[in-house]
């Protein structure tokens, strides 16, 4: 569904494939970003970024602490809306569609970019009210069984199932980090969005949750695309098949994740991924 | 005079110890600071508090010591077959001999033996204070040369100092509940004499408050009733109608300003609603009383209803205009609180700004809400002014919000105005009012803290 959508996609902007900067991709791009700039006040965040990102892959946006990876991830699903100084130029379409269109309604478009945040942010319910909670706004479900079935899919799906199978009513406050994250996870799942955005999911993790997430990460991606901004390299290279290289509010360099990591194009990226600076 | 002198004494030999001890540090340091265990500043502190705090105790030691003194030395000089009569009419003995010395008119003889018994009491004062001070002033200066003498580069006089400010500090926070404490005693000892006249249970489930009490002997009078309901009534449904007007006021504003107010407006529009909170309650009092009371009055009629002049319904809706920056504010802060990766993580889910607030923001910061309407609604229940102008002292048992009714706080006001008896139970009513109106709002307070405290153990 989602390819299929993705191709009529390319058939109706054409430059979203053909003028693509980074030709490497066989897949049709799920998300195309042309001409992207953002600015805070009067300061520039991002600069002319044109990035392709592929439906059904792990795209990794790597670079150093302020290069506007993140930035850039939350243009995708428009949460700098909520910034008031913010404003976003240029063009991002999913699936061909502008998602900056005055048109397009941004709750729905975030029911379909869904977002997992830095740190861990559980709401202070159930963990079952945690992941009922989209469906429910949304209207998903027709009736309790159907948002049960929600629930328990979502959870299993994020692999915590086992975990708190026991205990839905007690607060996600209360569950470690680690699976307070897949806790999210499992909550961006539950609505069922096309693609996922991950800020740095692992950074307030220790090295099992990590592995954990990454490997859901792994399995996520049949159903999902995956963009995950991230500063730890090694993790880049274990979980995308793209990777994009940031550098002071540019887009350097994207490629598959085995030639950005193995014979970067740019010496900045060299620069980066052999740890010079950043 | 003599203590003026003494103080501006003190405050230089403080300074002059702060300075000795300064330059001894140097001094014994051989001219390298850093040699010494704590800076010279801290010795210089530690000269001073030397200086300081021995004279200064034994000077307040002696201003409590020195009126029983001077009672003592009154007493002796009385001529002994005064000291033979009754306790009480030798205390008035005592009291009227005071008051000669200090100069005042007494409706007694005034015999050439008071008059020396007046004078020996004046004496003690003098003598005594002259003599107190010189020794403190003495021991301030002891006090300089020990502490100079103290000074040597292992001193550890930052520590010293410290404890002595660790003290210090402690000493501040017990005046704080020692006052508070004090308080509470003497409400509850006179409530207990109350209580001793009229039951405690008439007094809380009695339905007829009429505090009228013959004053002396044989005198036409209803014997008085003090039962408090009505009060109580009066005070709830005063509090009731302040907070409907507050609560909904108060938590729209409140969202309004934590979520969809630009923060330039937000700004602005935050300090100029605690603004309320500053107006004076009798300005209140006067806009409820002369402005809104006929207000009501008139807009009711209107509908061919009756209101009274004064009415339950004008008091507690100015009281609720009083109290709205209370929700307001407090509300305001704690849902400012609510992590922002919250609305992220409610944002990123596709919820809409009200969902967002209805069902994440909200209920997270609802014990913070219900806090800040408990410390409210305390707020209310202990309000005065307003309800004294506006509310009327008929003490009805009413829930018609167009009827006059009285609060606990009015009637402890009517209580003690104009000359009262100390021993009447009319009088000793208000005490009685007093310590239920402070376990009430103690409890709000409590149960209030306790949720807030809750609230703030969320997040961590």
């Amino acid at each position: 569904m989602a390819e299929l959508q993705a191709t009529a996609a390319a058939t109706e902007i054409p430059e979203a494939t053909g003028a693509s900067p980074d030709a490497g991709s066989d897949q049709p791009a799920k998300i195309a970003a042309r001409n992207v700039n953002v600015f805070y006040g009067t300061n520039q965040a991002l600069k002319d970024i044109d990035l392709d990102l592929g439906g059904n892959e792990v795209t990794a946006l790597i670079g150093p602490s302020g290069c506007g990876k993140s930035t850039f991830l939350r243009c995708l699903n428009r949460m700098n809306d909520v910034i008031d100084i913010c404003r976003v130029t240029g063009r991002i379409t999913l699936d061909g569609e502008d998602i900056y269109d005055p048109r397009l309604d941004v709750v729905q478009l975030r029911a379909r970019v869904g977002m997992v945040f830095q740190k861990p942010n559980p709401f202070p319910k159930s963990i079952y009210d945690n992941i009922a909670y989209g469906p429910r706004i949304h209207g998903v479900a027709n009736n309790k069984e159907e948002l049960e079935e929600i629930v328990v899919t979502s959870l299993q799906r994020a692999g915590l199932w086992n975990e708190v199978k026991d205990r839905l009513n007690v607060p996600g406050t209360g569950l470690s980090g680690g699976q307070q994250q897949r806790l999210c996870i499992a909550r961006a799942i539950a609505v069922s969005p096309e693609v996922i955005l991950m800020d740095e999911p692992c950074s307030a993790l220790d090295p099992i949750a990590t592995a954990k997430i990454e490997e859901l990460i792994d399995e996520l991606r049949g159903n999902y695309t995956i963009v995950i901004v991230t500063h730890n390299m090694q993790q880049a290279a274990r979980v995308s098949q793209r990777t994009a290289f940031f550098h002071l509010g540019e887009m350097v360099e994207a490629d598959e994740t085995e030639a950005i990591f193995t014979n970067p194009k740019d010496e900045r990226t060299l620069g980066y991924i052999t740890g010079r600076y950043g | 005079m003599k203590v003026t002198l003494y103080l501006i004494a003190l405050v230089l030999i403080v300074g002059f110890g702060y300075w000795v001890g300064r330059r001894r540090a140097f001094a014994v340091s051989g001219g390298r600071p850093a040699h010494l265990h704590s800076l010279p500043g801290y010795h210089g502190m530690f000269v001073a508090l030397w200086c300081g705090l021995p004279g200064v105790l034994l000077a307040a030691i002696w201003f409590f010591v020195e009126p029983h003194v001077a009672e003592y030395v009154l007493v002796q000089n009385l001529p002994a077959e005064q000291l033979e009569q009754e306790a009480d009419r030798l205390a008035l003995l005592i009291v009227d001999v005071k008051n000669i010395a200090a100069g005042y008119n007494v409706f007694r003889e005034v015999t050439p033996e008071l008059e020396a018994a007046a004078a020996a009491y004046n004496r003690v004062f003098e003598i005594g204070r002259a003599v107190m001070l010189v020794v403190a002033l003495c021991a301030s200066i002891a006090g300089l040369a020990i502490g100079r003498r103290l000074i040597s580069p292992d001193l550890r006089a930052r520590n010293r100092v410290e404890r002595v400010m660790t003290v210090v500090m402690i000493v501040a926070s017990t005046i704080a509940i020692m006052t508070t404490l004090g308080i509470v005693l003497s409400l509850l000892f006179e409530a207990m004499r109350f209580f001793g006249r009229v039951p405690f249970f008439d007094f809380l489930f009695g339905l007829k408050w009429n505090p009228q009490t013959a004053i002396r002997e044989g005198q036409v009078a209803a014997e008085g009733s003090f039962g408090a309901v009505p009060l109580f009534a009066g005070t709830l449904l005063i509090t009731l109608i302040a907070m409907l007007v507050a609560v909904p006021v108060g938590l729209f504003s409140a969202i309004y300003l934590s979520d969809y107010a630009p923060k330039r407006i937000r700004a602005t529009v935050k300090p100029l609603l605690e603004i309320l909170a500053g107006v004076p309650t009798v300005v209140y009092g006067f806009f409820a009383a002369l402005t809104v009371a006929p207000f009501v009055r008139d807009a009711v009629a209107a509908f061919g209803l009756e209101a009274s002049s004064e009415s339950a319904l004008a008091a507690g809706a100015v009281m609720g205009i009083m109290i709205i920056p209370f929700v307001s504010s407090l509300s305001d802060d704690v849902m400012n609180a609510v992590p922002q990766s919250l609305r992220d993580g409610a944002y990123a889910m596709g919820a809409t700004q009200s969902e967002t607030i209805k069902q994440v923001v909200f209920p997270a910061a609802l014990p913070g809400i219900v806090g800040a309407i408990l410390l409210a609604i305390s707020r209310a229940i202990g309000e005065t002014m307003i309800v004294v102008m506006a509310a009327g002292l008929a003490a009805n048992l009413s829930a018609n919000p167009l009827e006059a009714v009285t609060t606990v706080t009015v009637q402890i006001v009517a209580l003690l105005t104009g000359d009262q008896e100390f021993d009447s139970a009319k009088t000793l009513a208000a005490f009685a009012l007093g310590i239920t109106l402070f376990a009430a709002t103690l409890c709000l307070n409590v149960v209030a803290l306790h949720i807030v405290r809750k609230y703030r153990e969320k997040y961590e």
